[in-house]
């Protein structure tokens, strides 16, 4: 048997002290497991690239003739409409995921596995920012693989440098939608609400806002509720900084409100998780 | 390398069978006053592996601890003995962090839980009541995830390797752990809880679900890790017979301390003939107790 002078070789870094050295590895590790459990599931990453194909192939394909969209910034002449609605759909896409996070951390909350992420010598700031990172560089890598997608049907897309112009754009809504999914998580009790959390999640934050149609269509047909509705969507403006983007061009009053929502959703679920002062400490488990 | 496991785990039994020697600072009582630096501890840290004072806990009207004071130092074993709905659970959840108590102190090593809550998760190994290992990652994934979640960096290999060959799994390394039987599942849990050397190691129940053979071992082999690594275990449990070879035994109660000693210490003090007698004796609650005995 290994003698105690043996298993003290080799301190942690979480007695050493190096907090960056150990929310990188935590980070590594929370990658590690969300990556390999994402290729674990077949059907999530067909999911994941079904959904926006069903809406590019068959809605787009279907409604081409009827939604002509004129020319408005960032673009500089006509468009299809398919090349439209890649924006919102890469939208989607990190939506999705987002809340997928969101699930995974009420699942793992079910089957105590959270416990073991929550007593991991960090601060919880740390770990869920580590958490969010993680999920957000999976919604990137489901992006990318959906612009494959466009790339497969030949749309009309600034592939170079737009996709890479994309990249800062996409992750930082990303994280705003990841941040938005740690926040639900907190107050999803058990795994069956979840579905229905996510009705009022998911899809009116995609039909109020720009991800299908301009949001002056909206305001020209007179709905003026809606269209007021979409203006305070944060969805609304990741959408815009995608698609600015995507065109090199910079939309500030996205980024702005990207950022500043992801502060709001990213220090409430902070919060939140907090055993002293967040919703999470009322949740007694087990006597 | 069977050989090996064999031996640990016989030794495990023999030293559980035969007792083993006081730990130190057994009769330090319930005080912090008493923490102190000892030659055994490494430098800078207390000798106590772990201590609370006077903490409390309520959820709405219910206090779900009152007042509970106690104290592990290394390589010693406690015994927290009491009922369901105890307060054992709830006490678990505060000296892991994931609560915060409403009042009274949590020190690890010296580290106070609140105000030093890295160092002291840092120093704090722990198998839950529920699994919580991650059925859909290999075994060695579970055990890599939590060596990166305590930041140790290249070490971990060795260790990892290490701790599954002292359990006699180092084969099953690549298996899914949804593959692994409920005995097997609990020993990567320990073996888990171990890989960052921990000084005390906090066991909320950790024989549920497990057959009498499997629960044996695993009390023996904590036995040994008291012994030869020096680790300070908290145990809690229902079972009389898993407290009967502890050091020192905690009973707990409806929130409350109600008394410690060794097995022998509460049996003389109750005039009762077993442990499970004092214990009956001691908490009043002789048809629960009976029925979790049985």
């Amino acid at each position: 048997m290994a003698t105690k002078s043996e298993w003290q070789q080799g301190v942690p870094a979480s007695r050493s002290g190096s907090i960056v050295s150990h929310a990188l590895q935590a980070l590594l590790a929370l990658s590690s497991r969300e990556t390999i459990k994402f290729l674990h599931q077949r059907g999530r990453l067909l999911s994941a690239l079904v959904r926006p194909s069903l809406w590019l192939l068959i809605f787009a394909a279907g409604f081409r003739d009827v939604f002509g969209v004129s020319v408005i910034p960032p673009y500089s002449t006509y468009i299809e409409y398919q090349v439209y609605v890649v924006p919102g759909l890469l939208g989607i896409v990190l939506l999705f995921n987002g809340m997928q996070s969101s699930l995974a951390m009420v699942y793992d909350r079910e089957m105590g596995l959270m416990r073991l992420l929550l007593t991991a010598p960090l601060p919880r700031s740390v770990l869920l920012t580590c958490k969010l990172l993680a999920g957000t560089f999976l919604s990137i890598l489901q992006a990318y693989a959906f612009f494959a997608i466009c790339a497969l049907f030949r749309l009309d897309l600034p592939w170079w440098p737009g996709l890479l112009l994309a990249l800062p754009a996409m992750f930082l809504t990303g994280l705003m939608l990841g941040a938005l999914g740690l926040l639900v998580s907190v107050y999803i009790k058990q795994i069956e609400n979840f579905a229905g959390a996510m009705n009022f999640v998911i899809f009116p934050m995609f039909f109020l806002s720009p991800a299908l149609y301009p949001l002056w269509k909206l305001q020209e047909s007179g709905a003026t509720v809606v269209y007021q509705l979409a203006r305070f969507n944060p969805f609304t403006y990741g959408i815009d900084l995608i698609r600015y983007a995507m065109y090199g061009q910079m939309n500030w009053l996205a980024c702005g409100v990207v950022a500043a929502s992801l502060i709001v959703f990213l220090g409430l679920a902070i919060w939140g998780y907090d055993p002293q002062r967040g919703a999470v400490r009322h949740k007694r488990q087990g006597s | 390398m069977a050989r090996r496991v064999c031996e640990v785990w016989c030794l495990g039994v023999v030293v559980g069978a035969v007792g083993r020697a006081p730990a130190a600072g057994r009769d330090a009582m319930n005080t912090l006053s008493e923490v102190s630096t000892s030659s055994s501890a490494p430098s800078g840290e207390a000798a106590l592996a772990l201590a609370v004072e006077e903490v409390s806990k309520s959820y709405g009207a219910v206090k779900a601890l009152d007042r509970v004071s106690l104290h592990v130092a290394r390589g010693e074993f406690v015994a927290l003995l009491g009922p369901n709905g105890a307060g054992k659970s709830t006490l678990f959840q505060l000296l892991t962090g994931l609560f915060v108590p409403d009042a009274g102190r949590i020190e690890v090593a010296g580290f106070d839980m609140r105000l030093q809550a890295r160092k002291a998760l840092a120093r704090l190994g722990v198998v839950f009541q529920q699994p919580t290992l991650d059925l859909d990652l290999s075994v060695v994934a579970n055990l890599r995830f939590h060596a990166r979640l305590h930041g140790m960096g290249r070490g971990a290999r060795a260790r990892i390797d290490a701790e599954l060959e002292r359990i006699g799994l180092t084969e099953r390394a690549k298996d899914r752990a949804r593959a692994l039987s409920g005995g097997n599942r609990r020993r990567v849990e320990l073996a888990r809880a171990l890989l960052h050397d921990p000084v005390v190691l906090l066991m909320d129940e950790p024989t549920v679900g497990l057959d009498p053979a499997s629960r044996e071992q695993l009390v023996a082999y904590v036995h040994s890790l008291c012994t030869h690594r020096g680790v300070g275990v908290l145990w809690a449990t229902h079972l009389v017979d898993e407290a009967e070879s502890a050091d020192r035994v905690i009973i707990l109660h409806k929130g409350h301390w109600i008394a410690t000693g060794t097995a022998a210490e509460l049996r003389e003090r109750t005039g009762q003939r077993s442990l499970r007698d004092a214990f009956l004796d001691l908490t009043g609650e002789s048809s629960v107790a009976h029925e979790e005995a049985v």
